[in-house]
């Protein structure tokens, strides 16, 4: 599935940095009902973790009631130059993983 | 000097800018107006799709649109501000999406063009239109195109379903008034293909008309057909001058 | 004693029928429900929650969320954990969000779905164990022609 993840690729040393995602799922809520009258199931993203340097900065649990196309933005404080990765779980339990690097100078 | 300034007087209203129309994105809240500026906007993944789907190859020719059409950007840019424009071999004019599809089985040859509402056919037409944001509705001036504008014109005044109105009565004598708590617009075609919260996805102005009519309680027109064609041609004559804009939402 | 078959079948046939887990609509009080497990039957104070989103939205499909809290964000002194409530969505939880002080500020957004006119609660629990909240009530419109 399609992602944005809006991210600076540098930062000062202690700089807090604004990262935003979006991610491209329906978000079905498994209360719609169908065309053919049967209930759509439930099919949403759970968990987004965003980890910086292998350490888990920020995580969001998802309900059924978080918009279609998800977007969420949170924070992060610069350290040192490293991996910030983006992993996000389905109802299923599919795994979908992003990479990005922030350099610390 | 008091005719220097009895001139300004009479000149001044020629100053200012002419444009009273107002478009749906004019009659948005500031909240919505903000989605459809931010780059976060959901209505970006069709774009995007529709960037990588016109360098596939595809069909039995295994041509991409890009084999013909190069560089969107270049080839592109003004094409979905001046559509719908006549087809030559069908002798009808045709929409954008028509026109994607023909392309499909007459150059790429695909057996069939696939539905309109098929995810890739909205992501080529998200990915063409947006080649045209920013730029003013041109309508295409090809003469043979008259008399399905003026098939649009009688449409857009004619009653129609059992609530018996006409789009002129909604959005012509009521535009700036009130359904219920939803502001009526004047109709303007700026702002399609969009994301629409309502559908939660990207439409197309079919599927848009095909609603309006349901909610007089009238049988909607084919995506597709003549009517609509004939519609979008009107509409977009009416509009005409009005920017095209980018990564539409509405609510 | 063992009991006759009638009776048994009479006995199980009037024992009151277990309630669905899921209303169709929650309530106020499913939604306290909801924010006593999170607090954990905890008091509650307002005050340090900041919850940003419009008074009036066109759709409930994307209504958009901004939530931060007051918090120097250290490790002796941060945010753990924000929740968003709702009160009339069938379900109350929204979106929980696990902060660390890694994160540097306390501020999160987001886009939810309301269906319908209704208040939004925002919690936060601070690492001493404390709770804050702030609430606003959305009203919600819809459009008149509405697809079928």
């Amino acid at each position: 599935m399609a992602v944005l993840i809006n991210i600076p690729e540098t930062a000062a040393p202690g700089e807090i940095v604004a990262i935003k995602i979006l991610i491209q799922h329906p978000m079905e809520t498994g209360f719609r009902t169908g065309s053919d009258g049967a209930l759509v199931p439930r099919d949403i993203i759970e968990t987004v973790v965003c980890l910086y340097r292998g350490e888990e900065v920020f995580r969001a649990d998802l309900f059924p009631a978080v918009a279609a196309n998800p977007f969420l933005g949170f924070h992060l404080r610069a350290e040192e130059t490293g991996e910030v990765a983006f992993v996000w779980t389905d109802i299923v339990g599919a795994t979908s993983r992003e990479f990005r690097t922030l350099t610390v100078a | 000097m008091i005719r220097a300034l009895a001139i300004i007087a009479l000149l001044w209203p020629c100053a200012v800018s002419a444009e009273d129309r107002r478009t749906g994105y004019d009659d948005m809240s500031p909240a919505l107006q903000l989605l459809q500026d931010d780059p976060m906007n959901p209505g970006v993944f069709w774009v995007l799709d529709g960037e990588r789907l016109w360098a596939e190859p595809a069909g039995e020719a295994e041509q991409s649109c890009a084999d013909c059409h190069v560089e969107a950007g270049a080839s592109m840019q003004g094409v979905a501000a001046r559509y719908p424009a006549w087809d030559e071999a069908l002798s009808t004019p045709v929409d954008l999406s028509g026109r994607i599809g023909l392309c499909q089985t007459r150059y790429q040859g695909l057996a069939e063009a696939g539905d309109r509402s098929h995810p890739d056919r909205l992501a080529l037409l998200a990915y063409v239109t947006h080649q045209s944001r920013g730029l003013p509705i041109t309508p295409d001036p090809d003469p043979r195109l008259a008399p399905a504008r003026a098939e649009g014109e009688a449409l857009f005044f004619t009653r129609m379903g059992q609530l018996n109105l006409s789009c002129a009565q909604c959005h012509d004598d009521n535009a700036g008034g009130h359904l219920a708590a939803a502001r009526i617009p004047e109709a303007h075609p700026t702002g399609y293909p969009q994301y629409r919260l309502e559908w939660e996805t990207l439409g197309t102005l079919d599927r848009r008309l095909a609603g309006c009519m349901t909610g007089v309680r009238a049988e909607p027109f084919a995506p597709g057909s003549a009517q609509t064609v004939a519609l979008e041609l009107y509409l977009k004559s009416r509009a005409s001058g009005l920017a095209m804009e980018s990564l539409p939402i509405r609510p | 004693m063992t009991l006759s078959r009638r009776a048994a079948v009479t006995g199980l046939l009037s024992l009151p029928w277990i309630l669905r887990m899921t209303p169709a609509r929650a309530t106020p009080e499913t939604m306290q429900g909801a924010l006593d497990a999170f607090t954990g039957g905890a008091s509650v104070r307002e005050g340090r929650v900041t919850l940003k989103i419009p008074l009036l939205v066109e759709n409930g499909n994307s209504v958009p969320l901004s939530v931060s809290v007051e918090s120097p964000m250290t490790p002796e002194d941060h945010v753990e954990e924000i929740a968003i409530f709702n009160e009339l969505n069938p379900l109350p939880d929204t979106a929980r969000f696990h902060l660390t002080p890694r994160a540097g500020l306390a501020a999160v957004e987001t886009r939810i779905r309301l269906n319908g006119s209704q208040t939004v609660h925002a919690v936060a629990r601070m690492n001493d164990g404390s709770h804050w909240s702030t609430t606003t009530n959305v009203i919600v419109t819809a459009p008149a022609c509405r697809e079928v």
